[in-house]
């Protein structure tokens, strides 16, 4: 059996029934990174050594009749999540080197639950783009096109699990960057309700918009990382002081009655007909599983796109004003420490210093309550109408981006073109709601178009159950990316 | 408002960035045209709206101020560029006079 073809929840019933080991399927990931990575190049670094350990201690507990969600099973981490001993860079020179000394609240509930950690995926620097292009380090190409985006910022992660080097993978969504490389790559990409996920151990790039997410190519298989990783932290002042529940048993199919709620204001001009026709196809078959569909408006739609690029980035320029050479990462001696901290941050990328430009400009003196002040405001407005159409519907259902990939340099000469792609993404971040996306169709260039939808703020559950009723009825899922 | 050369070399002093005269330049064109789209925001009446700071309702989550394990001084230090016993060496940040 190609082990490599196993979905996770596949190799956890091989595993349960005794016909393969965690090593051998840690293994088959290894060799399979090897023949394949050098033309995906999801991976920053890959951790044999420490993977096959792993794998052995998982065998042995297995042996002894512990299970878990992921008990054995190889996964992938974003490098923006501090793995212990492991060099972790968040995509940029600034960290080139940096061992992170304890571990992410996330990557503590992986070794507990005896995952498998493969290594640390390719990122856009510091979680900022849309593409994984703004890695310093190189980009990462979508397995279904190697000409193409895998999407980003958690593109590495989304290019490790579509191209069968990973069974899952850790990847964080800040404004789309785990839904948006999920619909470019095929995936299920879970954005979880902000307080879900500790963000104690994940580099910061917007403290109240960061979130870590889960891929898989199946819903189960998104779920059972999801399930593993999430729960209270003490350590994160935002983490929720909840019970944790149980998410795998949510999904039983059945969505007759659920009220399905479709926006209006994603469905605009300059969006790929495909994605549009994809995604309204998409619908009617959750109409033909028993939903009912009506149109709903979420009106302050058009300005989360501007709130969003004030938000993110004056968080950003107070989040990464620690990167100064300082305590960790490499140190660019100036004359005087003032040419220290200059020269020591001249190792960001141009991305990153544009957004900690227009952050620290949106929060100045003189421009606070203009900008930041404003957009906070308008971020009200777009978390009211959220509420206000879940008083209606249960989930929200649109596409997850107004495209599929597109071409590796297409949009690098302009900023904005690249935001652009995250337009869909964006408002579920700034109302503190929670999204998936899944795989609904392929454009007539085989490239995958995503199918988000959206839950009311906890409500994961609702939007798990109806993603994997469509899956159920689907087929979508079942194809595998050729990474060519 | 219009974004000029010496507002983006006055951010880029609060910033701590150090920008080549083209890097200003770059970034003088690209912010404006960022900040122009982001007055959209100015359609809106927002008089009565209260700002959203955090997506939690959540406040004042505290703790007993009792001293918990934490890192060990070697593993603070692990990383550091330079260091001195049990401290980060820098450059001097105020002038020996």
């Amino acid at each position: 059996m190609d082990l490599t073809l196993l979905t996770l929840t596949e190799l956890r019933e091989a595993l349960r029934r005794g016909e393969t080991s965690s090593v051998e399927a840690t293994q088959a990931m290894l060799d399979r990174i090897v023949a394949t990575d050098n033309r995906v190049k999801s991976y920053l670094t890959v951790a044999d050594e420490l993977a096959l350990d792993q794998a052995r201690s998982a065998d042995e507990r297995r042996a002894r009749g512990e299970e878990t969600t992921v008990l054995g099973v190889p996964v992938a981490v974003k490098d923006i999540i501090c793995t212990k001993g492991l060099e972790t860079t968040a995509g940029s020179k600034i960290l080139e080197g940096f061992i992170p000394p304890y571990d992410a609240f996330v990557v503590e509930k992986l070794r507990e639950a005896g995952a498998v950690i493969l290594g640390k995926t390719n990122t856009d620097e510091f979680a900022m783009g849309s593409s994984t292009e703004n890695s310093a380090y190189f980009t990462t190409s979508n397995p279904w096109n190697l000409t193409r985006v895998p999407g980003g910022s958690s593109g590495g992660s989304a290019a490790a699990v579509a191209g069968r080097m990973a069974y899952a993978a850790l990847g964080t969504d800040t404004g789309g960057s785990v839904r948006q490389p999920a619909s470019f790559c095929n995936l299920v990409g879970l954005r979880p309700t902000y307080g879900r996920m500790s963000r104690w151990g994940v580099i910061a790039f917007a403290s109240s918009l960061d979130q870590v997410g889960t891929f898989g190519r199946t819903v189960a298989d998104c779920v059972a990382l999801f399930q593993a990783t999430t729960g209270y932290d003490r350590r994160d002042s935002t983490s929720l002081n909840e019970p944790v529940p149980d998410f795998e048993s949510a999904l039983v199919g059945d969505i007759h009655g659920l009220r399905v709620g479709v926006p209006r204001e994603y469905f605009i001009d300059g969006m790929q007909p495909e994605v549009e026709q994809a995604v309204r196809t998409a619908i009617d078959k959750l109409a033909d599983l028993g939903a009912e569909i009506q149109e709903i408006t979420l009106p302050h739609t058009r300005y989360a796109l501007p709130v969003y690029y004030l938000i993110a980035p004056a968080e950003a320029s107070a989040n990464l004003a620690r990167y100064d050479g300082v305590r960790y990462g490499p140190r660019v001696r100036g004359e005087d420490l003032l040419q220290t901290y200059r020269q020591t941050r001249a190792l960001f990328g141009p991305e990153v210093k544009r957004r900690i430009m227009l952050g620290t400009y949106a929060l100045s003196a003189g421009y606070y309550d203009a900008y930041y002040g404003r957009a906070l405001k308008v971020r009200t407005l777009i978390k009211n109408d959220f509420l206000a159409a879940f008083e209606q519907v249960d989930i929200i259902a649109a596409p997850t981006s107004p495209t599929t990939a597109f071409a590796i340099g297409e949009r690098t000469a302009d900023p904005l073109s690249m935001y652009l792609a995250d337009t869909f993404t964006l408002p579920v971040n700034l109302a503190a709601t929670c999204g998936l996306s899944l795989p609904c169709g392929f454009d007539n260039q085989g490239l995958p178009i995503g199918l988000q939808l959206i839950g009311n703020t906890l409500q994961e559950s609702k939007i798990l159950n109806a993603a994997f009723a469509y899956e159920q009825a689907t087929e979508w899922h079942k194809r595998l990316a050729a990474c060519e | 408002m219009n974004l000029t050369l010496q507002d983006v070399e006055k951010i880029a002093a609060l910033a701590r960035l150090e920008l080549s005269q083209d890097e200003k330049e770059t970034y003088l064109e690209q912010l404006s045209a960022i900040l122009e789209y982001a007055a959209r925001l100015n359609l809106l009446d927002t008089e009565e709206v209260p700002p959203t700071t955090s997506a939690v309702t959540l406040q004042n989550v505290m703790r007993e101020d009792v001293v918990e394990p934490s890192l060990s001084v070697e593993d603070v230090l692990f990383n550091a560029p330079e260091s001195f016993q049990s401290q980060f060496l820098i450059q001097a940040v105020l002038d020996a006079d």
